[in-house]
C-alpha cells in the first residue's frame, strides 16, 4: 500500500519584498525578523505545525542563503521527520529544461514531483508574506464538507483598500462567483489572503493546463482561480475574521510590530494555546540595568538595557547605553544604541551601530526611517525620517 | 579535540546540600539565572570543548532531567554515535542504588568498556563556570598525570563533603583532605569536582577498588595513594560559583547581575539550555525595572530590581519585588512586597502579601505553593 499525506503545503517563499528596501537587500522577505524573536516566516510554519500539517515545501528563489540557514532540518517547528517534514525547494536544473520559477503557479507546477511523492488529497498553498495565526485544520474541514474544489481564505477588508487585493464577489453560502484581481471598482470587500486549499487532482490538472499557454501569466490570483472558475469548478470562500496582517511595506511591518504592545495586543504572541515556534537565540536573560526606563515594550534574551526604552519592540542581544533613549521603533539583533543616541520611528536591522548622540528617525512621528543591518551611524549624525540607509553614514 | 574523550556527567551527588531545591530533583536540574539548570554549564562546557559522548549518571528524582535533556537536541548532543547517554542505576532485586561515587562508578562500567575515547572528564552538577576542558586533558596529558583534579582558590565552603588540594611547585597534588576546617583561616584550593583520568586507568582502578571491597573514591582512593600515584592538581582561574547551599545559591545567583560575572559566564554566548518558545517578555506601562535579569515569557506591570525572574513570571500592577529569585511560571499578583525571597516553580503569591527573608537566610517558598 502506497504511503500518503492527506494534506501537505506548499509555501511560497522566494518573493524578493523588494518593498522593504534596505531590509531584504540581503535576504528573502520571509526571512526578515519580527515581533523580537521571530521571523515572518514562522506563522505559517507554525500555524501548519499546530494544525496538523507535518509535510511543507518552501520555495526559495530570491537570496535564500539565510532562510535556507533559518529553516535548518525543521527542528524548531518540530518539522524534522522520517516521512515528511521541511523541506526547502530551489529551482533546479532539469534535464531538458531549466528555470527559474516564473510566477506562483510556474514555482508550484516545478515542484510536481515532490507534491506527487506524498500522493496527497489536499494541498495548502501559503505565502510567507502575512502574520496571522490561523487553524488551517478548521479550513481544511470547510473545503471538505463543502465538497470544494478550490477553498479561498478570506477577509473584511477596508473598501477604499479592496483594489489592493483579489476580490472574492460570493453567495450567501460563501461559493465564489467571481474573482477579480485588484479590481479599480471593487464590488466587495472580501479580499483573498492568499491561502489556497486545493483537492489535489485538480490542483494538478489546472497547473499542467496552464503551464500549456503562452499567454499565462502562470499566476494564481491571474491565471488558475479564474480559469477554475471558468470551467465551472466547485469554489469557496472560508471566512477569516482573526488578525491578519501584510507586512511586504516598511510602514505596515512596523504597524504589525507595534500591534504586538499593551496590556491587550491586537495580536497576541504570547499565548500558549497557539505557541509561534522559531529557532531561538543563543543568549541568557536580558539585563536591564539601574539607570534603565522602560514602558509599553516588548524585549527579547540577551539585550543588555542601561538607557530609556518606550514603546518599542527588540530583538536578542540588543544593547541600549546609558543615557540612549529608543522609542516607538523595532530594534533587530545584536544592533548597539550608544550613549545619547537617540532613535525614534525607526526600523533598525540586524547589527547596526549607531555612535555616541547620533540622532535616527523623527521625534514625533511620521515616515519610518529605515537602517539596513551591518552599518554605523556615526557619532553625533542624523538620519531624517523616511531615509532608508544601507551603507555607514558620517554625515553629509 | 586533539585527544578522545568521553564525558562523565553525575547528576544526584551533593543533592543533600540543597534539600530545599532538589526535594524533587537532581542537583543537574536545579533552575538557575533565568532559563538554565546546573547541568547546562557542566554539558555547554563538553559541547564547546569538542566532546560528542557524555553519560549522565542518575539515582533517583530524575524525571525532571529527562524531561530538561529530551533527546540533546539542544546541545547538538542527539547523535548516532554517542551523544546523551543516560545511566540510570542498575540493581537487580536484592540491591540498593549505589550510595557513593565508586559504586556509582563500578555500575558504568559497561558504559566506560564499551566507549573509545582515550580520556574521560568526570563532572559533577554543583557549580557555574565557563571551563575548557580540552586544556584540562592537555595538562594531564603534558603532566603525564593518572589523575587531573581542578581546584579553585575560594574562602569559604558550606558543602557536607568536599576535598582540599595542595599542589607542589609543578602542579603535583602533595595533600588532599576530605572536609577540613578550613572555613574562616584564609584562601585555599577547593576541589571543583572536575576530574580527567585515561578511560583504561579509571576502569582498572574502579575493578582493583571492587576487589578490594573499597567504597569511596574519595577516602579509600584518592587520599591514601597521594603518594604513589601521580594527581595533579589544574587551578581554574576564570569565575567559578560553587551552588553548595541556599545562601550560596543566593549569592552566587545575584552575581550574575554584575556584569563582569555575567561576561564571563555568558559572554560568548554558548551556554546552551533546553528551548521552550515561550515568547519575548513584555514590560507594560507602569513597570520599573532596575538592575535585573528577565527571562523570556514574562509580563511586567510592576517594580522589580535586582532580580532574576525565570521564563513565563507575572509581576502584577503596585507589587514591588526586591532581591529576590522568581522561578518558572510564578505569579505575584497586585500590591505584594517581596524582598529576599526565592520561589520554586508555579508559586502564586495573592493581592498585597508581603514577605522578606535576608541575605543569609532568603525566604524559601517551595514548588507550586500558593500564599
Amino acid at each position: 500500500m502506497q504511503r500518503k499525506k492527506e494534506c501537505i503545503a506548499m509555501l511560497l517563499a522566494g518573493g524578493q519584498g523588494s518593498r522593504l528596501y534596505a531590509l531584504t537587500n540581503k535576504i528573502a522577505k520571509p526571512a526578515v525578523a519580527f515581533g523580537a524573536k521571530y521571523r515572518i516566516i514562522d506563522f505559517p510554519l507554525s500555524n501548519c505545525i499546530n494544525s496538523g500539517i507535518d509535510t511543507v515545501g518552501v520555495l526559495t528563489q530570491y537570496e535564500p542563503l539565510e532562510l535556507n540557514e533559518y529553516i535548518g532540518n525543521g527542528q524548531p517547528w518540530d518539522l524534522d521527520r522520517t516521512y515528511g517534514g521541511v523541506h526547502i525547494l530551489s529551482p533546479y536544473q532539469a534535464k531538458k529544461k531549466s528555470s527559474w520559477f516564473e510566477g506562483t503557479a510556474n514555482a508550484i507546477y516545478q515542484n510536481m514531483s515532490f507534491m506527487k511523492k506524498y500522493n496527497p488529497q489536499y494541498v495548502l498553498i501559503l505565502s510567507g508574506d502575512h502574520i496571522y495565526k490561523m487553524d488551517y485544520a478548521a479550513m481544511l474541514q470547510a473545503h471538505i464538507e463543502t465538497g470544494a474544489d478550490c477553498t479561498i481564505a478570506a477577509i473584511e477588508v477596508p473598501l477604499k483598500e479592496a483594489s489592493r487585493f483579489g476580490i472574492l464577489n460570493t453567495n450567501a453560502d460563501g461559493s465564489i462567483y467571481e474573482f477579480e484581481e485588484k479590481p479599480k471598482q471593487p464590488k466587495s470587500n472580501l479580499a483573498s489572503m492568499g491561502i489556497y486549499i486545493f483537492t489535489a487532482e485538480k490542483l494538478f490538472k489546472y497547473l499542467e493546463a496552464d503551464e500549456q499557454d503562452p499567454d499565462s501569466e502562470k499566476d494564481f490570483g491571474k491565471n488558475i482561480l479564474p480559469n477554475m472558475l471558468n470551467a465551472g469548478e466547485k469554489m469557496f470562500s472560508y471566512r477569516f475574521t482573526g488578525y491578519w496582517k501584510d507586512v511586504g511595506t516598511i510602514s505596515s511591518l512596523w504597524e504589525a510590530n507595534m500591534d504586538l504592545l499593551g496590556e491587550e495586543p491586537d495580536f497576541d504572541v504570547g499565548n500558549p494555546d497557539w505557541k509561534i515556534h522559531s529557532r531561538s537565540p543563543l543568549a541568557p536573560p536580558e539585563f536591564i540595568g539601574d539607570t534603565a526606563k522602560i514602558g509599553n515594550s516588548m524585549i527579547a534574551l540577551g539585550c543588555e538595557i542601561e538607557g530609556t526604552v518606550e514603546h518599542s519592540v527588540l530583538s536578542s542581544n540588543v544593547v541600549v547605553e546609558e543615557g540612549a533613549v529608543v522609542k516607538d521603533s523595532v530594534l533587530m539583533a545584536g544592533t548597539v544604541v550608544k550613549k545619547g543616541a537617540v532613535v525614534s520611528y525607526a526600523i533598525v536591522d540586524e547589527n547596526v551601530v549607531i555612535e555616541e548622540n547620533a540622532r535616527v528617525g523623527d521625534e514625533v512621528g511620521g515616515s519610518i526611517a529605515v537602517l539596513g543591518r551591518n552599518i554605523t551611524i556615526g557619532a553625533g549624525c542624523k538620519v531624517e525620517g523616511g531615509k532608508i540607509l544601507d551603507k555607514d553614514y558620517k554625515g553629509e | 579535540m586533539a585527544y578522545s574523550t568521553v564525558g562523565v556527567i553525575f547528576s544526584n551527588i551533593h543533592d543533600e546540600n540543597i534539600p530545599e531545591l532538589s526535594k524533587h530533583r537532581t542537583m543537574a536540574s536545579i533552575p538557575v539565572v533565568g532559563r538554565y539548570r546546573l547541568i547546562d554549564f557542566a554539558l555547554s562546557n563538553m559541547v564547546n570543548s569538542g566532546i560528542t559522548t557524555v553519560g549522565i549518571v542518575t539515582k533517583n528524582n530524575y524525571q525532571s532531567l529527562i524531561d530538561h535533556l529530551g533527546s540533546g537536541k539542544d546541545w547538538d548532543l542527539a547523535r548516532k554515535d554517542g551523544g546523551i547517554i543516560l545511566l540510570p542505576p542498575y540493581s537487580n532485586e536484592t540491591d540498593v542504588p549505589y550510595t557513593t561515587r565508586l559504586e556509582a562508578l563500578m555500575g558504568i562500567t559497561g558504559f566506560l568498556t564499551h566507549r573509545k575515547e582515550d580520556y574521560v572528564v568526570i563532572s559533577d552538577c554543583d557549580g557555574m563556570a565557563r571551563m575548557d576542558f580540552a586544556d584540562i586533558v592537555r595538562a594531564h596529558v603534558d603532566n603525564k598525570a593518572d589523575i587531573t583534579m581542578v581546584y579553585h582558590e575560594e574562602e569559604s565552603v558550606e558543602s557536607s563533603y568536599y576535598i582540599t588540594l595542595t599542589p607542589d611547585g609543578t602542579g603535583r597534588i602533595k595533600e588532599l583532605k576530605i572536609n577540613p576546617n578550613v572555613n574562616g583561616k584564609g584562601k585555599f584550593n577547593l576541589y571543583v569536582n572536575v576530574m580527567v583520568m585515561r578511560r583504561e586507568y579509571l576502569i582498572d582502578t574502579i575493578q582493583s577498588a571492587v576487589q578490594r571491597g573499597f567504597s569511596s573514591f574519595g577516602r579509600d582512593i584518592l587520599t591514601k595513594n597521594v603518594d604513589t600515584i601521580r594527581i595533579f592538581g589544574y587551578k581554574f582561574n576564570g569565575y567559578y560559583a560553587g551552588i553548595n547551599s541556599l545562601k550560596k545559591y543566593f549569592k552566587h545567583s545575584m552575581e550574575v547581575l554584575d556584569r563582569k560575572t555575567r561576561d564571563e559566564l555568558f559572554g560568548a554566548r554558548d551556554i546552551y539550555t533546553k528551548v521552550r518558545d515561550s515568547a519575548p517578555s513584555k514590560y507594560l506601562d507602569g513597570a520599573i525595572v532596575k538592575n535585573s535579569l528577565i527571562s523570556d515569557g514574562c509580563t511586567i506591570e510592576g517594580t522589580v530590581e535586582n532580580c532574576i525572574l525565570f521564563r513565563g513570571v507575572k509581576i502584577g500592577k503596585g507589587s514591588v519585588v526586591r532581591n529576590s529569585i522568581l522561578m518558572q511560571d510564578s505569579v505575584v499578583e497586585n500590591n505584594v512586597d517581596l524582598n529576599c525571597v526565592i520561589t520554586d516553580k508555579n508559586v502564586v503569591i495573592r493581592d498585597r502579601r508581603r514577605l522578606a527573608g535576608c541575605e543569609e537566610l532568603p525566604y524559601f517558598i517551595a514548588k507550586g505553593r500558593m500564599l
